[in-house]
């Protein structure tokens, strides 16, 4: 750096011949999500009230025996999780659509992969693990049997990512239309059927006594593949949204 | 050389007269399948010994249900076709494919209902391929429902295509963790009747209908994309000598 004179590295930079690397760029809109995401607290914990107060329907609806609230809580809990990521999946990309940062992300030097991988980040960040977090006191008000409550967690810290990364796609798709949200959720629930599957039955194994390392063996494929594959297409939706 | 008539087949008008002269022999062909399939199904193929004759239903509902998943597939490769090379009629035939897939799992899925009621006992059972049936006949809708969505249908198809193929990676994914599902959760009382024993005397009519159907489908998605054809390219010089030919 110091053989290349301070001006001049200025004029390598405004011409955009030196851009900033990718590993940069994913951090820049990570940090800025993030902050955009902590100024909107209000927005963040809709979510988790939805997810309480779902919950708090199952023994209004159903009855609220301790026995019969413990066979539905890993399975009532899962979907009610999943419902409450695809309900905030809608707001991933449309203030950045609506402001057109994101015309500005497609048209930067950057690879849209990861900054749609930043953003996915951030949704987690701020929905999938506080629903995580929180998980374990519905589980208390839905009388889960104490060896759930493990199995409960990891399944849903590795699933929840994955549900983050396969929504983007729908939340890409349905960015340029006016009322996308119950589209996203048309287009994205049958794609979350496995991760469902597994997440629920890891916690029914754990209750039973059964091991949960297969189950988590493959959440935790799921997630890899989602990482590599569900950016790009989301990436190549947005492009389409964008451009028409 | 050899590649020539696949570009031709960017051409909408080609397509369009080229298919013309097929349609009355895919329409008759596929009618005498499926009488013939259904005649001899219904009527001449042997009762079978535990289920009597309720296990007829079987010569519509394997043949829908296989085409209702070909279909799905027809539909993601010519969507795939539509976004890697650009082509307008890849467009034309994934937006008609849809539908017809859809429909398509609608009867496997009521024709399996209706047979489920007296072997089983019950319209419906959450069996694993059952409920794959169903998973895919969501995905259909969300596929209908996106190409509705949008105004611009350029938009609409690339969109629609970029889910069919997410679709199309996610099938064998989902049928086999329903598979895994299944097994889990199996009911005691429901065995399904292996279809690899299935007798020469009711095989060769179900084949029958199978192909009778597969024609049947060329024959619908080639109307409906025709039709599409004549949609799109209402405003250009030859689709308006048509029309004044009548």
């Amino acid at each position: 750096m110091s053989d290349i004179p301070l001006a001049e590295e200025q004029l390598l930079r405004s011409r955009q011949l030196v851009s900033p690397g990718v590993w940069a760029g994913f951090l820049a809109t990570l940090r800025r999500d993030t902050i955009i995401a902590f100024r909107h607290r209000g927005e963040m914990m809709n979510p988790l009230v939805f997810f309480l107060m779902v919950i708090t329907m199952v023994p209004l609806g159903i009855s609220p025996e301790r026995i019969i609230l413990a066979t539905l809580a890993p399975g009532m809990i899962w979907v009610v999780a999943l419902l409450a990521t695809l309900l905030s999946l809608d707001s991933l990309f449309r203030s950045d659509f609506e402001d057109g940062t994101l015309e500005q992300l497609l048209m930067s030097p950057q690879p849209l992969y990861f900054q749609v991988l930043a953003k996915v980040a951030v949704h987690w960040l701020v929905t999938g693990l506080p629903l995580t977090l929180m998980a374990p006191l519905l589980g208390v008000m839905l009388s889960l049997p104490a060896a759930g409550f493990v199995p409960l967690c990891y399944t849903l810290l590795l699933g929840t990512a994955s549900l983050s990364l396969i929504g983007a796609i729908g939340a890409a798709l349905t960015v340029a239309l006016r009322k996308g949200g119950l589209l996203l959720s048309l287009v994205i629930m049958p794609l979350y059927v496995p991760v469902l599957i597994f997440g629920a039955s890891a916690v029914n194994n754990g209750i039973e006594g059964f091991p949960i390392g297969g189950q988590l063996a493959v959440l935790g494929a799921f997630l890899a593949m989602a990482i590599v594959l569900a950016p790009m297409a989301a990436a190549g939706a947005l492009r389409i949204g964008i451009n028409g | 050389m050899a590649w020539q008539w696949f570009h031709r087949l960017g051409s909408p008008r080609w397509f369009y007269e080229k298919t013309g002269p097929w349609m009355p022999w895919l329409a008759v062909l596929s009618a005498v399948l499926l009488i013939s399939g259904a005649v001899w199904g219904l009527a001449f193929a042997p009762a079978d010994m535990k289920q009597g004759n309720s296990y007829r239903i079987i010569y519509i509902h394997v043949p829908a249900a296989f085409l209702a998943l070909a279909g799905y597939y027809i539909m993601a490769i010519s969507g795939a076709i539509g976004l890697i090379w650009k082509m307008k009629l890849a467009d034309m035939v994934m937006k008609s494919a849809a539908p017809i897939g859809a429909v398509l799992t609608f009867v496997a899925l009521v024709t399996g209902a209706i047979w489920g009621k007296p072997t089983w006992g019950t319209w419906w059972v959450w069996d694993a391929r059952i409920t794959s049936m169903l998973i895919l006949f969501f995905l259909y809708l969300g596929v209908i429902a996106l190409q509705e969505a949008y105004q611009h249908q350029d938009t609409a198809n690339k969109a629609s295509a970029i889910l069919a193929l997410v679709g199309t990676v996610n099938i064998p994914i989902i049928y086999k963790s329903v598979d895994w599902w299944y097994t889990l959760h199996q009911p005691a009382t429901i065995k399904f009747t292996s279809e690899s024993t299935i007798h020469p005397s009711m095989l060769y009519p179900l084949l029958t209908m199978v192909i009778g159907f597969y024609c049947f489908y060329a024959l619908v998605l080639l109307l409906r994309t025709r039709s599409e054809v004549l949609e799109r390219e209402k405003k250009t010089r030859w689709v308006q000598d048509l029309a004044r030919q009548g």
